[in-house]
């Protein structure tokens, strides 16, 4: 059987990449939510800060465990898949990698220990340190990982000597041109990412008639963060767009499936495609709705501005178009939604209604998973976006792969897809099971806000029954 | 100038492969007694005394194992080329130790979470620690055994690797961390656990020195180029306290299982770990990808080599005095029911 080993090992990577970003993208953001309740539960002395804090911790431990173990396969996939990539830019990309794994994996990983373990152990404000310092361990991590993954999107301050990268200049590399943007724009989406999940397990408490103080404390703070970044993370995007259009123009001409080579361009503008099918065959959009104009003005700010279409490029300097164009729908799609989810949850929050209406808090308990689908689709464009190259105009994807045969990535293919299953599902299924559980040690007191008047006799059982369960924890 | 910088592309890799090679030990005694406490686990009596066990790692486990990616992380930032060799050749058994680590990492977590299923938890945190033990020996061997280079790639087959030595250096690696866990238990917890944890390691300690010895006259004997480095004098001479020493330190640490020892026997097994460590080194080095690239030939530019030298010199202590500290924090013997749980 003839197995292509390029298209296993991409394969590969992939689908570990992706399972594993889904873990930082959660902890990046839930560490700074814990340390914030650390912060606030010391300043204000309000329990209820601390109860959330224990809450989320015993969460952030289950999925640190599967970002770290994730995380320790991708370290090594470089070299087992991508060994020509090693040696080809190991002398720029590795620094940097070496820098995450010294400022930042250290400092994480071991406060963890602290933070996981020391409640009992060490005095409070150790404790809030030890919650901080992984915290900063944990965008520390985001830092360095982006400014790699930067430099292979938008390599600078290197020079080639007979095909191998070699430094000149290290600031030019941290900062590379596209670093500045992608790590705004990550750290901004891991914060959203955690505050929609926050919104909610909240909302999921509050239908319940559960923990009444803890999820109104839970959704203030995830309706303020949503409603203020998200928008911010809108102008982001654009600016990182932009940057993308200076630096690698065929991935906005994907993103955009934008053809070109049209005569009438400069005078009509250029649309903005809402749906179609890219046909890459016959190098044009199957089925497309368009708003005139739209595209010319989101990308150039002006209503006849024009950039390269698909067409300018030489086919084997193109990347695929499919991918690109509809990871970045369903992208600015969720972020458009999590807009409105913050500016309605404000609005219910001014009106002082946002805790009864149950027409809002139905629907948004299962929001959840928005931000990660988010994220991934943000991934998918910018990564395939940068296909054909590995690193931009130094190394093909195509050149970068191992000298190792089809039938092994075949079998660790298959053993990651099993593994990854498996563990997968299964800690979904966990954290799930510890928000059932839910918060723990809230005394039985009438909650200082009314309840939703159709259940305050279950709210009541509620917490009954959870003081008698567990009583003195 | 000129001198300066051939002294410097002499001396840079040589610093390098040390840190390096401290790296490795790091992670082989750090993550090797927490690996050892999941090769004991089916050993214990109850699920108490597993939760025992556990507990006894729980906080030092994350950071136990950020030493494997320094490890991982270190050969690809100061020796790119020997990264790019070694791992394509031990492709299988790296994957296999990966997968594995997978299944240990998260069973930590699930396990205290689990209800009905947390029997098999328990089995993939034995099955995984066990494994992760077997193909990091596998590991070893294939890096002493060699790897086939041709044109500063990897040359051979993907199953290069899967010799009777190799095999062996697995099993070896499984006897010595279960050692090492076994006194780890020993010195941290109490009751039946430690007492059961001594006499596992009564039976362990010998057993791990028959593994050494067995490597210890197969490499010579297999590999012309090992043999030269020991049994040509003065090399003879000068190398000849190393197995001496270890003779020694193994009937210390047979003494202080006898006699009641707490902590030393812990600290014992680890110089044992380094002996042979340093037994190893002394064989492979200056060769980074045996038998035919030394470090010097493997070594990032200078540029590299110097940016990431600099930060390590300042973070390592850091990293040292903090990862110390938590230890420190989470002295003395397990308590019950301590935990977030």
């Amino acid at each position: 059987m003839d197995i292509d080993p390029l298209l296993l090992a991409r394969i590969q990577f992939a689908f570990t990449v992706s399972f594993h970003i889904i873990f930082p993208s959660f902890t990046i953001g839930l560490a700074a939510y814990i340390a914030t309740l650390e912060v606030l539960w010391i300043t204000t002395g309000a329990d209820r800060y601390h109860r959330i804090a224990r809450f989320f911790t015993k969460i952030f431990a289950v999925s640190f465990a599967m970002g770290v173990v994730s995380g320790i396969v991708l370290s090594y996939q470089f070299g087992t898949n991508w060994s020509r990539f090693s040696h080809v830019v190991g002398n720029v990309v590795g620094p940097l990698i070496g820098y995450e794994v010294l400022t930042a994996f250290f400092l994480e990983a071991t406060f963890l220990g602290i933070m996981l373990f020391g409640w009992n152990r060490v005095p409070k404000g150790l404790h809030v340190f030890a919650s901080i310092a992984v915290a900063v361990g944990t965008s520390l991590s985001a830092f360095w990982i982006l400014s790699a993954n930067s430099w292979m999107q938008t390599p600078a301050g290197y020079e080639l000597r007979d095909g191998i990268a070699f430094p000149t200049d290290w600031i030019t590399a941290i900062f590379n041109p596209s670093f500045p943007y992608r790590f705004a724009h990550m750290v901004t989406a891991c914060y959203l990412t955690t505050a929609i999940v926050v919104l909610a397990v909240g909302a999921r408490y509050l239908v319940a008639g559960r923990f009444p103080e803890e999820s109104r404390t839970m959704m203030r703070m995830a309706i303020g963060l949503i409603a203020i970044f998200a928008p911010i993370q809108a102008l982001i995007g654009d600016q990182h767009g932009l940057n993308t259009l200076e630096y690698q123009p065929a991935k906005i001409a994907a993103v955009e499936a934008h053809w070109g080579g049209e005569p009438t361009d400069a005078k009509t503008g250029i649309p903005l495609i809402l749906f179609a099918i890219p046909n890459e065959a016959e190098e044009r959009n199957d089925w497309q709705i368009a708003i005139p104009r739209l595209g010319s003005l989101i990308l150039t700010h002006s209503l006849d501005g024009t950039f390269k279409g698909l067409k300018e490029f030489a086919p084997n300097e193109r990347p695929p178009v499919a991918i690109p164009f509809f990871a970045f729908r369903i992208m600015v799609g969720l972020g458009l939604l999590m807009i409105a989810i913050g500016w309605l949850g404000t609005f219910l929050l001014w009106r002082r209604s946002l805790f009864h209406a149950e027409w809002f808090l139905r629907p948004v308990q299962y929001v959840w998973p928005i931000g990660f689908i988010t994220i991934l689709s943000g991934w998918f464009v910018t990564e395939v976006g940068r296909q054909p190259w590995i690193a931009t105009g130094i190394l093909r994807t195509a050149d970068a792969a191992s000298p190792v045969t089809g039938w092994a990535i075949a079998v660790s293919l298959t053993l990651f897809v099993l593994v990854y299953g498996i563990v997968f599902s299964m800690g979904i299924y966990y954290i799930n099971r510890l928000i059932v559980k839910g918060p723990q040690g809230a005394a039985l007191e009438p909650p200082h806000e009314e309840l939703p008047p159709s259940r305050p006799l279950a709210a009541a059982g509620e917490a009954t029954r959870d003081a008698i369960v567990r009583p003195g924890e | 100038m000129d001198a300066m910088s051939t002294a410097m592309e002499w001396y840079l890799p040589v610093i390098w492969a040390l840190l390096l090679a401290v790296a490795i030990a790091m992670y082989v005694v750090l993550d090797g007694f927490d690996l050892g406490i999941g090769i004991l686990f089916p050993f214990a009596k109850d699920e108490r005394e597993k939760d025992q066990m556990m507990n006894s790692v729980a906080p030092f486990w994350d950071g136990n194992e950020t030493w494997l990616i320094l490890g991982g992380g270190g050969l690809l930032v100061a020796f790119p080329l020997a990264y790019s060799i070694v791992m394509p050749a031990l492709y299988l058994p790296v994957i296999f130790m990966l997968l594995a680590l997978v299944f240990r990492g998260v069973a930590f977590e699930f396990r205290w979470v689990a209800d009905t299923s947390r029997f098999l938890w328990n089995a993939a945190f034995t099955g995984g620690s066990t494994l992760a033990a077997f193909f990091q020996g596998v590991l070893l061997g294939g890096f002493v055994q060699g790897i086939k280079v041709e044109g500063n790639a990897f040359a051979g087959g993907p199953l290069d690797w899967a010799t009777p030595f190799a095999l062996l250096c697995g099993l070896g690696v499984v006897c010595g961390y279960a050692l090492l866990g076994a006194v780890w238990l020993v010195m941290k917890t109490e009751g039946q656990t430690a007492v059961r944890a001594r006499a596992h390691a009564q039976f362990l300690l010998p057993a791990m020195l028959v593994f050494m010895g067995i490597v210890s006259l197969w490499t010579p004997i297999a590999f012309p180029r090992i043999a030269e480095r020991w049994f040509v004098a003065p090399n003879l001479f000068y190398l000849a306290p190393v197995p001496l020493v270890t003779l020694a330190l193994a009937y210390g640490v047979w003494r202080w299982l006898a006699k009641g020892h707490e902590y030393l026997p812990f600290f014992g097994v680890i110089g044992l770990f380094l002996l042979g460590y340093v037994g190893i080194g002394i064989s492979i080095f200056p060769y980074l990808v045996p038998p035919s690239l030394t470090v010097w030939e493997t070594a990032a530019a200078p540029a590299s080599q110097i940016f990431m030298l600099i930060g390590a010199v300042f973070i390592l202590p850091l990293i040292l005095g903090y990862v110390a500290f938590v230890y420190w924090i989470f002295r003395g013997k397990v308590r019950a029911g301590e935990g977030y749980h």
